[in-house]
């Protein structure tokens, strides 16, 4: 049952939306009613071969020899894959935004890194035919030790998952072997608490399980092209890494999707269009590579699993003034996408509420567990879900009333939020005196009077005077340059980056203001400790030479 | 491995390519999805004839023929006792589909409608072999069993002796946490040769010993059901799954036969 | 391989189409009789994406041998609607019921059947029907709304 409240805020909007509130005509829901919406497996072809993936059945191990002589044989079977089919055999999905390193094998040749990992790919005349081969493929494992838990992989002496990353953690901003926010100074704010609250929240991987499974039929087309129907809720990424992948223009392949049987974000990560395309190239027939069920459960990303430390300094009354976070997310065996779920989970952090000191140090952290990525919100969803049973503690603590405890603490319009952006067109004030009346929960007079338009600003929009850093996790090996230069590079002269002993690591200090945000402009304005950000200025000219980076702010080209 | 499906038009001839090995499809819910997943026998047999589909019905008993459907069951009144085992299964789709001889061999953890049947104390008649099985051997080798079932007998239970219940986290279709099926048969108010059977509590249906022992020669009372509650998880050697850990399930197994037994109490 | 012939009904026409061995009734509509609207979601039975008629009786086309539809009449989402839209399709669009829509079919077909058997089902039964219909984006509430408005006579034709 929707209700909308329309006195909130009735000042800050126009009335005059003419279809929110009421029910409407999805513009594809004729095809949706009458079967005929063209899914990516709705394309029927003649003479479509079916391709199928051998799976390591083991969470790590190197791979002495993938024989497929046999299956070669095997009736219907045209052809099977393995890494040295693939033209750039190493991707990682966000290469594509210059960010993060080529990590991950399309077919892996010298180890795997989580069960399920594909090492070859049987391309036959029937699913059936195909799937007979599969295990038809003699492949010699040397089983490794593995580590499945985000804290014993990044002890000393864990082994390495991927080998990109050897102390299995992402460096951020080629500098980092987490991301920083740095607010105020939490450590002083716990010596004056009158309470500290601590608190630790684990979540579980989740899988998206839309109902259509992941995949992609790809056909040889005229001019030298491919089409490629796919199932991808990403299809300028699907495009762009088939193109990387198979080193082919983009031009050169036609790809059509927008019709998701459900995503979830769990259909962005390009897996199957690069191996269809391939097999369409090698065969010259149409080719289509989907998962199972089993394999979309299996070996397709889910949301990672995410560990949270929390801690919290509360005055007597409720309000918080300090809160500390140390967060993993569990990464898998690949980036993918977790990488940049820590960025954008960065920047909600301390939550929707006013916290004068605010520190994280977040690890995204490689284990031998199916790689994770997208899913609805994610980077959010986890950390909320601790920080919102946190808050519950911390009422428990002082003995506030949960619901009280949310509203004192609050963002006001204007408030100053972690990531030195000011709060604006707040709400959670108002969401919780809701919450409270369906509840039947009273709320004291100063709760039920309280609004996100007022109290907020003021010394509240102040960044603090003074902002405790530190260099603790600094890298070498790794510069702020291209990330995909530095795969290149690294492809040819493999040059480990270190962590620096923390002898070398400076100490805090108080932060100057920036000389000149010209050659040093951040990473990203949160990941820089206290400076004001930047002016969002535009592109300072139309050469190119700077861009706007959702993932990492401005960037240099 | 791909696999072949043969046709034959009597029972009798599906028996003998069982017993040479080939595996029986019958509703298709268990076995085809083995087929799809390329991990079926090389040698897949059905058949045509109709009277896997028989229904008898006499005075204290009831065969039904091994390819009887649980729709077939949820339709016909005098098989009322059934029905609380048969609506559990699956969805409608499931139901028009599984057969009561499949449920028989259905993996954990599906087979609760063969819990109701093995507290029921019925028998399986065996194709081209006389005289019924008792399901309790059935079930002890069921995943080595080389020979063809090709129909049940059942004994109708008394009216309020018999019960079941059927555990699972999603509503209305889900899985089992469990199920449970109790026959109580009464003489002058004390229960004589009960028969308690359980579903997801180890490989397969199997008894509950345990409960059993200390229903007989007792009154339904508050006070036996405590006693029969304590122990309702002796004996048993429950699975984890994705649906519970085989400590959640020892937990709450002595909960759900409580609830059971005092729905039957009332009647 | 051996392929065998199959003679059956197809949303009320007559055909007939050779199945592969071991092949199940949805790949044999989809490619064989090149009927799309029944979708695959798992090849085992659970989520019901793939839901056909077969004699009137729901039932899942991946754990179907499609050779064992021979002499037997087979509706799907594709036949609902034949000058007009089926009632139910037109409650689908007006209520929201569909999504991403690659369970409608299965669900339609569902909904359908149940109405046939019982024109006048009540929620609880309604929920029953479709239980073995699983939907992932649209939310079964639009769903249940929907093919109630149709038994309560409120859905336009």
């Amino acid at each position: 049952m929707i209700e909308f409240r329309k006195e909130f805020f009735a000042d800050e909007r126009d009335d005059d939306l003419n279809e929110v509130g009421k029910p409407t005509r999805r513009q594809d829901i004729l095809g949706h009613v009458t079967g005929r919406s063209p899914f990516f497996d709705d394309h029927l072809f003649d003479g479509l071969l079916h391709m199928r993936c051998v799976r390591s059945p083991h969470h790590h191990a190197r791979i002495r020899r993938v024989d497929t002589a046999e299956a070669e044989k095997m009736p219907g079977v045209v052809r099977v894959l393995t890494g040295k089919d693939v033209p750039t055999n190493l991707n990682t999905l966000l290469s594509l935004l210059d960010f993060g390193i080529d990590d991950e094998p399309i077919l892996s040749t010298a180890k795997v890194a989580y069960r399920g990992e594909p090492v070859a790919a049987v391309i036959a005349a029937t699913e059936a035919q195909a799937r007979a081969a599969v295990k038809a493929v003699r492949v010699d494992w040397e089983v490794l030790p593995h580590v499945l838990d985000v804290e014993e992989a990044i002890k000393p002496g864990a082994p390495t998952v991927c080998e990109v990353y050897p102390d299995n953690k992402f460096i951020y901003h080629g500098k980092y072997d987490h991301q920083k926010l740095r607010f105020g100074d939490v450590e002083a704010a716990f010596a004056s608490a009158d309470h500290i609250v601590e608190g630790r929240y684990q979540m579980s991987p989740i899988e998206q399980a839309p109902i259509e499974t992941c995949g992609a039929i790809a056909a040889p087309e005229q001019n030298d092209r491919y089409v490629c129907y796919t199932s991808t809720q990403a299809l300028f990424f699907s495009l762009g890494t088939a193109a990387k992948v198979l080193q082919t223009p983009s031009s050169r392949l036609h790809f059509i999707g927008g019709t998701v049987g459900g995503g979830f974000g769990g259909k962005v990560d390009s897996i199957h269009e690069p191996l269809a395309v391939l097999g369409a190239m090698l065969t010259g027939r149409p080719c289509k590579y989907a998962w199972d069920r089993g394999e979309e459960m299996q070996v397709g990303a889910p949301r990672g699993a995410e560990r949270w430390y929390i801690k919290d300094a509360v005055a007597r009354d409720g309000r918080i003034t300090a809160r500390k976070f140390i967060g993993y997310f569990d990464s898998g065996a690949y980036t993918r996408l977790s990488s940049y779920a820590i960025i954008k989970g960065v920047g909600h952090l301390p939550g929707p509420y006013t916290i004068p000191n605010v520190y994280a140090d977040v690890y995204c952290v490689y284990t031998n567990r199916t790689p994770a990525t997208a899913m609805r919100g994610f980077g959010i969803t986890g950390v909320d879900f601790a920080i919102e049973n946190h808050m519950d503690k911390v009422a428990e603590t002082v003995g506030v009333n949960p619901i009280e405890l949310r509203i004192l603490n609050s963002y006001r319009d204007g408030d100053m939020k972690a990531h030195r952006r000011e709060a604006k067109n707040c709400a959670l004030v108002e969401c919780c005196q809701v919450v409270a009346e369906k509840g039947g929960v009273t709320l004291s007079p100063d709760a039920r009077a309280a609004t996100s338009l007022t109290g907020g600003g003021g010394e509240r929009a102040q960044i603090p005077n003074f902002t405790a850093t530190d260099e603790h996790g600094r890298v070498e090996g790794f510069d702020t340059g291209s990330y995909a230069q530095k795969a290149s590079a690294a492809a040819t002269a493999p040059q480990p980056p270190r962590t620096l002993p923390a002898s070398q690591q400076p100490t805090s200090r108080p932060v100057q203001p920036p000389a000149s945000h010209q050659p040093a402009i951040p990473p990203t304005p949160a990941a820089q400790p206290a400076q004001p950000a930047p002016p969002q200025k535009p592109a300072a000219s139309r050469s190119g030479a700077m861009r706007f980076s959702s993932l990492s702010g401005f960037r240099r080209r | 491995m791909t696999s072949t499906v043969e046709t034959v038009s009597t029972m009798a001839e599906a028996a003998r390519a069982v017993a040479q090995g080939a595996t029986f499809l019958a509703g298709g819910t268990i076995v085809m999805r083995d087929v799809n997943a390329g991990e079926a026998a090389p040698r897949i047999v059905r058949t045509i004839d109709p009277s896997l589909n028989d229904i008898r019905i006499s005075g204290d008993s009831v065969v039904l023929g091994a390819g009887v459907t649980m729709a077939q069951v949820l339709a016909n009144r005098d098989l009322e006792f059934l029905h609380p085992a048969a609506r559990m299964i699956g969805g409608p789709q499931v139901r028009n589909m599984g057969t009561v001889g499949g449920n028989l061999f259905a993996p954990h953890p599906y087979g609760d409608f063969a819990v109701a049947l093995l507290a029921l104390g019925a028998r399986a008649v065996m194709a081209g072999q006389s005289g019924g099985r008792p399901l309790d051997d059935l079930m002890r080798d069921r995943s080595r069993s080389p020979a063809l079932v090709a129909a049940i007998e059942c004994p109708r239970p008394r009216a309020g002796s018999f019960g079941f219940l059927k555990v699972s986290r999603v509503k209305p279709k889900g899985v089992s946490v469990l199920s449970v099926a109790a026959l109580l048969p009464r003489e002058g108010g004390r229960i004589r040769g009960p028969r308690v059977a359980w579903g997801a509590m180890g490989p397969g249906p199997m008894r509950g010993a345990s409960a059993e022992r200390l229903l007989d020669g007792q009154e339904l009372s508050a006070a036996t059901i405590d006693r029969v509650v304590q122990a309702a998880a002796e004996g048993l050697s429950p699975p984890t799954d994705a649906i519970a850990t085989d400590w959640y399930r020892r937990e709450v197994a002595g909960v759900h036969l409580k609830r059971l037994l005092e729905q039957m109490e009332r009647g | 391989m051996a392929k065998k012939p199959v003679h059956f009904s197809h949303n009320g026409v007559e055909r007939a189409a050779f199945a592969d061995d071991g092949q199940n009734l949805l790949e044999f509509l989809r490619r064989g009789a090149g009927d799309l609207s029944p979708k695959y979601g798992c090849g085992q039975g659970t989520c019901g994406a793939c839901t056909v008629m077969i004699d009137g009786e729901t039932q899942l086309s991946c754990l179907v041998l499609a050779e064992s539809i021979d002499g037997k009449s087979i509706r799907t989402a594709a036949g609902l609607a034949s000058d007009q839209l089926d009632p139910l399709q037109v409650a689908f669009m007006d209520h929201f019921a569909a999504q991403c829509g690659y369970c409608t079919p299965g669900m339609l077909v569902s909904a359908r059947a149940l109405l046939e058997r019982n024109p006048k089902p009540t929620r609880e039964e309604v929920m029953e029907a479709i239980s073995g219909n699983l939907c992932r984006c649209t939310g079964y509430e639009p769903i249940i709304s929907a093919i109630l408005a149709v038994a309560e006579g409120r859905a336009q034709a």
